[in-house]
């Protein structure tokens, strides 16, 4: 069944697109990832226009993190103060995020831009997940090896500003989660992510937050900012589809309660091993459209405003 | 439904070009289309409209339709450190948003190179302005992969379809819109052509519009697009929320 989406002024299937949202959502539940940086690539190759997808997308971001966090906040994995303090910084990034793209798109460089985001974000974290959880299977085999300190103390730590966290049992420079809160909240506009692919990673391993309060807390920061993109992208750019975003997250959420069932049965070392396969394989993919002589080497763009 | 209205309107078009005999009417030539309103609604998946009319006397006839004039730009790629990247840029004034062509012999059989451009007969021949600073060398391909690109969306039609006959005098052809199509005031020109001249030509408006709720939501991103914005995240908020609910049970 077709439906016209007036937004992105195209007809699309709508069984095609609840199982696109149901097949991410089951990933995202068993990952304990948002999967933006899945949907996103998927909607540019079913031909939205990447301006679209990126806007609508985060938009459903909005909807998954919501359904996500109310299950981490009964059990008290949230820390609200780490989390406002990353939102900050969040929503100072993903603003400047949304001028930028702005900016790229009248230059005719966004789709460049968005795709080049794509594979050096999926590669890093790639390799570091999968160099992580290749470790920590060897260590689950040979129990024998030694266990690594809580956190190292690096010179990140001896930043000003202090701030006590007691929720993740942290005493840190605020500095450092503005930083990140920041830096993603850029990368969530211009790549239509909630960027808990990198929040988590970078709240584990530089941060040195417990590892049971990084997904609530992220989940409760993403909501904030993908809300921020979502407005400012429908202010700005009239780029945001309510029903391309409502017909995903509808598959989205009731896929992801599926993904979830299945985390549970699954060894994490193994779960993240996948994961991290996976992720390359993707910024693999998206490296491969960029090289891969195009069909027709002209394109009909959009310009600047007149 | 088409072929019934199709019958009614064709009687109708004879009964019409009855005064045409002998007449003072020297146009000989009426035309019209199944609808004058195409409406895109939450269903759309693109729609044909039936073109028709009758001639006084024998002739072929050419039609062009043409979507609202717009701004295209349009960017090339080349090939850096391994990836395709743009880097050139062309913009064009007066681009028919959507462009359809037939014809009931082929055209360059019908009319001279000079015609068909005056006329703006096939996609070639149409006066795209460039703006900017192109070398005209380089503007022929950007205005050949404008067309290109527009074919490949559906929005171009560069081989012209058919215009059948019936007996000397009825015609009919069907153009389709696909489901991207451009909204907007629509110009349907006939052309009656003999012995290489164009001797009457006809327009017959037609509009492409958003109805229903696509329509609203359409109107609603750009009129108030703060507020879509604040209900886009309501929703969001609420489906998510109601969902997080809902699965606790299970």
């Amino acid at each position: 069944m077709q439906i016209y989406l007036p937004i992105a002024e195209i007809s699309l299937d709508v069984f095609l697109l609840l199982a696109m949202g149901g097949g991410v959502g089951f990933l995202s539940g068993l990952f304990g990832v948002g999967g933006g940086f899945l949907m996103t690539p998927l909607l540019i190759f079913i031909g939205v226009s990447p301006a679209i997808a990126v806007a609508s997308e985060a938009n459903q971001v909005v909807a998954a993190s919501a359904s996500g966090v109310l299950a981490h906040m009964r059990r008290g994995h949230v820390d609200f103060k780490m989390g406002s303090v990353l939102l900050a910084g969040g929503i100072v990034g993903s603003s400047l995020g949304v001028a930028i793209y702005s900016l790229l798109r009248s230059m005719g460089q966004l789709d460049l831009v968005i795709s080049l985001s794509y594979v050096a974000f999926l590669g890093i974290i790639g390799s570091l997940m999968l160099g992580e959880s290749v470790r920590a299977v060897r260590r689950r085999v040979r129990p024998g090896a030694p266990r690594r300190k809580l956190h190292q103390h690096t010179w990140l730590h001896g930043l000003p500003f202090k701030m006590r966290f007691r929720k993740s049992k942290l005493y840190i420079s605020v500095i450092l989660p503005l930083a990140i809160g920041f830096f993603v909240g850029i990368l969530s506009a211009i790549m239509g992510v909630g960027g808990g692919f990198i929040i988590v990673p970078a709240m584990i391993y530089v941060l040195g937050m417990p590892t049971i309060t990084v997904v609530g807390t992220s989940l409760f920061q993403i909501i904030f900012v993908t809300a921020n993109v979502t407005f400012l992208q429908a202010f700005h750019n009239q780029t945001v589809d309510v029903v391309l975003a409502l017909i995903l997250l509808t598959g989205g959420v009731i896929g992801a309660q599926f993904g979830g069932l299945f985390a549970h049965r699954l060894p994490g070392e193994y779960l993240r091993l996948l994961l991290g396969a996976f992720v390359l394989f993707v910024g693999a993919m998206i490296l491969f459209g960029l090289a891969v002589t195009p069909e027709d080497i002209y394109s009909i763009g959009t310009g600047p405003e007149l | 439904m088409i072929r019934r209205g199709l019958k009614i309107l064709m009687l109708a078009a004879v009964l019409f070009l009855a005064p045409f005999h002998g007449g003072p009417h020297a146009q000989g030539l009426v035309a019209d289309s199944s609808s004058q309103l195409v409406a895109i609604t939450t269903g759309f998946v693109g729609t044909d409209v039936l073109l028709f009319g009758a001639i006084e006397s024998p002739g072929d006839i050419i039609i062009v339709v043409r979507g609202p004039a717009r701004r295209e730009v349009v960017r090339r790629k080349g090939r850096h450190a391994g990836i395709w990247i743009n880097e050139m840029e062309a913009s064009f004034h007066d681009v028919p948003s959507y462009y359809w062509l037939a014809s009931s012999k082929p055209i360059e059989t019908l009319l001279r190179p000079a015609s068909l451009k005056r006329h703006g007969i096939g996609a070639q021949n149409l006066p795209f302005v460039a703006m900017g600073k192109v070398a005209p060398d380089d503007l022929a391909g950007f205005r050949a992969g404008l067309i290109r690109n527009k074919v490949f969306n559906g929005l171009y039609t560069v081989r012209p379809r058919d215009v059948s006959f019936r007996g000397q005098h009825l015609f009919r052809s069907t153009v389709y819109f696909p489901s991207n199509v451009p909204t907007g005031a629509y110009k349907v020109r006939v052309f009656f052509v003999r012995d290489g001249r164009v001797i009457s030509a006809q327009t017959v408006p037609l509009t492409i519009a958003k109805i229903g709720l696509g329509a609203d939501v359409y109107r609603f991103a750009h009129a108030s697009s703060a507020l879509y914005g604040l209900l886009a995240i309501a929703i969001a908020l609420f489906v998510g929320l109601f969902a997080g609910v809902i699965f606790r049970k299970v």
